[in-house]
């Protein structure tokens, strides 16, 4: 079977994160890094290659974003991707929800796979949704937030935690699953990997190759608009005790915790 | 007509879920200033008088999708997309959770809509809805308006209260056929149980340990505190990744959300991640070794010391009060 990785290139974690006041988007300009939610989807799906439970032909790397997210590609191939597909055009800029997942769905379309994972989230935009956003457009079964895949007769027996416990899952393929960061402990690439990446297959894509139809994507083919940006409601400031004499502290404590009625 | 319809999620007994009843009660309130009524999907074989109680909570009518098995999204985006259509409902409102985070998402492809997550208020502008949506770890706050209809609201969790009104909704069943795709998952086990039993989303008081605890057995100091006070205790991501606690216990981005009466945090340094999960608790006090920890700028009363020297003599000093 074929696995199809989403990847995403997000800000560096440790680069002060911006909006720009102009376009009202996520200024991504800083440094940029793979997504960390998506190497435990990349991880997953070397599991499931090297397990053996189902034959996997290929883990192909996909994303949707600028030139830079080229180098999110390489990252992931050479965390264990055998190629990779770039989806890049300037009339993807500015994309919401509903037309990220569209695109992306329409360049998942073109690969035609049996299994498609991703991180659960995504470090910038924090979006939990495009999984299942994906996965109807594809017209296949989806879940999120899984913790734990079992590939059995050509089918995955999936765990995850919902609102009420654990929740087992069977799902058959093609599907599309976003996994949890519990799932698994990603592998650190080998630096034979890391200076193989770039040899490895990268084909670039536009809207036009792929079919999508550019009047639903971009800014103006969203369905949502920032209309303002705000600073949040600032929380007044709490009551600090430094520790000096600690009975002292203790008792401040207890009579903080008393007058809230608390113990 | 300008309705809001909102999906009331139930486990296998009937119960609604809270952030569901919070989220009709936040739909009948946005309902009235739009011109609109609030409905509420309800999917499984729920007894008519459960359906009708939702009007207690504001739902003027429930859509009951008998033959539609709950628990999985697809086959409640199918749901939920029929009797948008057939009454031209203007939106969809979901309480924080998993599955509406799924089912928002689902709709979002099927209907072409528009949609926001991790909402933490709706407010109506030139009659419409708009969005607040925390952004860039809280930073800043986005309002998010919808381009046409449907608009799709995933709320955070705990972010709409729910308000018993009083009142009853008409219950109306509807026929959903189910899309092909939508009945290849199948729920094998619902809710099992696994470790710890303590439902810490319903604990009163928590104690929250971090890395500051120092190692796994640190973590008795905030048992034994929690057990002082009748409380549970929670974890931070990074202890339970260590290995130190059960994932169950966990807080956060990616664990649960949890808004206790008190939130003691020990030995937490408060990253964003943790915050989602904790920030809505009534009373936050931390104790941290660490002046500048982020934790003390969310919380009521910080303490700045060695938890080692501090919790044991705490837990001490509660024991006696409650003794005496």
């Amino acid at each position: 079977m074929k696995i199809c990785v989403l990847v995403k290139e997000v800000p560096d974690a440790a680069v002060q994160k911006r909006i720009d006041p102009g376009t009202m988007r996520l200024d991504r300009s800083g440094e940029k890094n793979l997504n960390p939610f998506d190497t435990h989807a990349l991880e997953a799906a070397m599991q499931i290659k090297e397990g053996g439970a189902i034959p996997v032909e290929e883990v192909v790397a996909v994303t949707m974003g600028p030139d830079s997210a080229v180098r999110a590609l390489h990252k992931a191939v050479a965390l264990g991707a055998d190629r990779s597909v770039h989806l890049s055009d300037e009339a993807l800029a500015g994309s919401d929800v509903c037309a990220t997942g569209y695109a992306l769905a329409k360049v998942l379309e073109s690969e035609s796979p049996d299994l498609v994972l991703l991180g659960q989230q995504s470090d910038d935009g924090e979006c939990y949704t495009i999984g299942a956003v994906v996965a109807d457009h594809l017209q296949m079964p989806s879940l999120t937030q899984v913790i734990k895949i079992d590939v059995t007769d050509g089918k995955l027996r999936c765990e995850r935690q919902a609102e009420y416990g654990y929740d087992t899952v069977e799902v058959a393929l093609p599907a599309v699953i976003s996994v949890g960061d519990a799932i698994n402990e990603p592998r650190y690439p080998s630096l034979k990997a890391i200076m193989g990446a770039k040899k490895k297959p990268l084909d670039a894509k536009a809207t036009g190759d792929v079919g999508i139809d550019a009047g639903q994507v971009g800014a103006e083919g969203s369905k949502t608009a920032v209309l303002a940006l705000n600073p949040p409601p600032q929380k007044e400031a709490g009551e600090i005790i430094e520790d000096e004499d600690t009975n002292e502290t203790v008792e401040k404590i207890v009579a903080w915790l008393d007058e809230r009625k608390l113990i | 007509m300008a309705g809001i319809l909102v999906y009331a999620l139930h486990d296998d007994e009937g119960n609604f879920n809270k952030n569901s009843l919070g989220a009709i009660s936040e739909a009948a309130k946005l309902a009235g200033e739009i011109g609109g009524e609030a409905a509420a999907l309800v999917v499984g074989d729920v007894a008519d008088d459960a359906c009708a109680a939702l009007g207690n909570y504001g739902a003027a009518k429930v859509y009951r999708a008998k033959s539609v098995p709950e628990g999985l999204a697809q086959p409640i985006v199918d749901a939920m997309a029929k009797v948008i259509q057939d009454n031209g409902i203007s939106y969809a409102l979901f309480g924080g959770g998993l599955l509406g985070f799924e089912i928002g998402a689902g709709l979002t492809a099927r209907l072409g809509a528009g949609v926001t997550m991790e909402v933490t208020e709706v407010k109506v502008q030139d009659g419409k809805l708009v969005a607040e949506r925390p952004i860039l770890q809280d930073s800043q706050i986005a309002d998010v308006g919808y381009v046409g209809e449907p608009g799709i609201i995933i709320g955070r969790l705990n972010a709409f209260d729910a308000n018993e009104t009083g009142g009853s909704a008409a219950v109306e069943d509807v026929e959903v056929e189910l899309s092909p795709w939508s009945t290849k998952a199948t729920m094998v086990q619902r809710g099992e149980q696994r470790g710890a039993d303590v439902n810490i989303e319903d604990a009163d008081i928590l104690v929250g340990g971090g890395r500051g605890l120092g190692a796994a057995e640190g973590f008795k100091l905030a048992e034994e505190l929690a057990e002082s006070m009748g409380g549970a205790v929670a974890a931070t991501r990074a202890v339970v990744d260590a290995g130190w606690y059960p994932y169950a216990a966990q807080i956060g981005q990616t664990g649960k959300t949890v808004a206790p009466k008190l939130y003691l945090a020990a030995g937490i340094s408060g990253a964003i991640q943790h915050k989602v999960g904790m920030q809505n608790s009534e009373n936050i006090l931390a104790i941290n070794k660490d002046p500048n920890a982020p934790i003390f700028e969310f919380s009521d009363l910080g303490v700045v010391g060695d938890l080692h020297k501090i919790v044991p003599k705490l837990t001490e000093a509660i024991k006696a009060k409650k003794g005496g």
